[in-house]
């Protein structure tokens, strides 16, 4: 039987140790092994040496080979004080890892030396019960949810698209929403627009949507913007910088401004339409693939254009395109899947059917092609403004 | 003999059908004979002869605009996708 103490010392001479400066003058000397931290979740979160791999010293045997698969690469275990490490190193010797070291003096002692560390960001203990669906996907994780929480996505239209796009993407924990819409939510809006509801009839949209979003999700701010986009404002309203548009604007000018600007800011647009039972989905990626104009290079004229009041749209329809939006946009903002950038899905709703279309980015395109005769913002006569305004 | 698949926009240039059939050995005869049958059809599609800009037309997946235009050939059985823009979102 040894008590403790013997048992650490036994361990200690049986394991290579290091201290903290030569550690240091490892990573100097761009040699750096990698430091494996096996301490406690909240010791983590206090700090860390940066570039650690964290593995708690209980789960340190059944996660190692997962975390790192190559056993010659050398590895420094550190603990608080260099005790559990020693422990930790030497079950990692047993296992076969051939290079490996305890950190003497431990993380205390790497601190006091005045080394680097870093504090992770870490979401609070209501976060990760809020978000705990997601960070149970590896591809979404707590890394992922910390983008979604860091990004800022504008949505053009607080309507028919506009609603379940937002409420998913606060749902979802994306930050900072941008809304555009000079709309206030009329009776005709509720079969459709659930981002909004009977107690907020003649309130300006982006403020009911503002209520019902962060509502919702207290992590989120909405930035409401009461005005319809046009060629005077959209340089102020991108100025505030976003990371994906999310396009569910009601009429072809906002469609080619939103398009034009969204190319000269490279910034991706995620693109949705409705027509009664038939909806259109897209990614247009500057830079990486086709844009609005590429596949429309010019609104059709005035009285050939489809007019919004007469259309009509089956209200389910655009929960469908509005979600397929927020699903894009979720993988952008993640880096996460293909998008459907270079792909045009058709959904119609009366036979269930999904067609997909290829878009491809045209050279000869007047905004994104190789030779652009389009370079400022153009206003297309609103041909879909007048019966809204009655909607 | 093609099938057309029609936007809702223009179902109603077609009495409210879906998708119709139409004969032809190109791009081209197949709208021709669409036309000839539905004649408003022709000013939502065509400007001068050829097809409007804001109308694309799909074969197989592609845009003939990056095929042969409206000489691509057409095979019995294919289905061409009519696709008028559309800009609504409430």
């Amino acid at each position: 039987m040894a008590s403790y103490r013997e048992l650490l010392a036994r361990v200690k001479g049986e394991i290579e140790e290091i201290s903290s400066i030569d550690a240091q003058a490892l990573i100097e000397a761009r040699e750096a092994p990698l430091f494996v931290d096996v301490r406690e979740p909240d010791e983590w979160e206090e700090g860390h040496i940066p570039g650690a791999i964290y593995v708690t010293r209980g789960r340190l045997e059944s996660r190692i080979e997962g975390l790192v698969p190559d056993k010659s690469r050398p590895l420094v275990v550190y603990c608080a004080s260099g005790s559990r490490s020693a422990f930790a190193a030497k079950a990692l010797a047993e296992m076969g890892y051939e290079d490996v070291s305890s950190l003497a003096g431990g993380f205390v002692d790497w601190k006091r030396n005045g080394f680097d560390i870093t504090i992770p960001r870490v979401l609070s203990p209501e976060q990760r019960s809020r978000y705990s669906r997601h960070l149970l996907i590896p591809e979404v994780g707590e890394e992922g949810q910390q983008r979604l929480l860091d990004a800022r996505v504008l949505l053009v239209g607080a309507g028919g698209l506009g609603s379940p796009a937002s409420l998913y993407l606060a749902a979802a924990g994306v930050g900072t929403l941008g809304i555009v819409d000079a709309d206030v939510v009329d009776e005709s809006n509720l079969q459709r627009q659930i981002v909004h509801s009977t107690d907020r009839l003649g309130e300006p949209k982006v403020l009911s949507a503002k209520r019902t979003l962060e509502a919702l999700n207290p992590d989120v701010r909405v930035v409401p913007f009461e005005e319809r986009l046009t060629s005077e404002n959209v340089e102020r309203i991108l100025a505030d910088g976003w990371d994906v548009i999310v396009d569910g604007a009601d009429n072809f000018p906002t469609r080619y401004l939103v398009n034009d600007a969204s190319v000269w800011h490279g910034i991706p647009v995620v693109h949705g339409s409705i027509f009664r039972f038939e909806g259109q989905v897209t990614v247009f990626a500057p830079g990486a693939g086709p844009c609005y104009r590429c596949l429309f290079p010019q609104p059709p004229p005035a009285e050939l254009a489809p007019s919004c009041a007469e259309g009509g749209v089956l209200g389910v329809l655009p929960g469908i395109i509005g979600s397929i939006q927020a699903n894009e946009t979720l993988k952008l903002i993640l880096d996460r899947g293909d998008t459907l950038a270079g792909r045009l899905l058709l959904f119609d709703a009366l036979g269930t059917t999904l067609d997909e279309v290829n878009v491809r980015r045209d050279p000869y395109c007047p905004v994104c092609g190789d030779s652009p005769t389009i370079t400022e913002y153009v206003d297309y006569v609103e041909f879909c403004n007048v019966p809204l305004a009655v909607e | 003999m093609a099938a057309v698949r029609i936007p809702p926009t223009l179902r109603a240039e077609v009495g409210g059908l879906r998708e119709l059939e139409a004969g032809g050995d190109t791009v081209a005869a197949v709208l021709d004979d669409l036309v000839e049958r539905y004649p408003s059809l022709g000013e939502q599609l065509l400007a001068d002869g050829e097809l409007a800009s804001y109308v694309n037309v799909y074969l197989g997946g592609e845009d003939i605009r990056t095929l042969d235009g409206l000489e691509t050939p057409v095979h019995d059985g294919e289905t061409l996708i009519l696709l008028p823009a559309m800009a609504g979102g409430v």
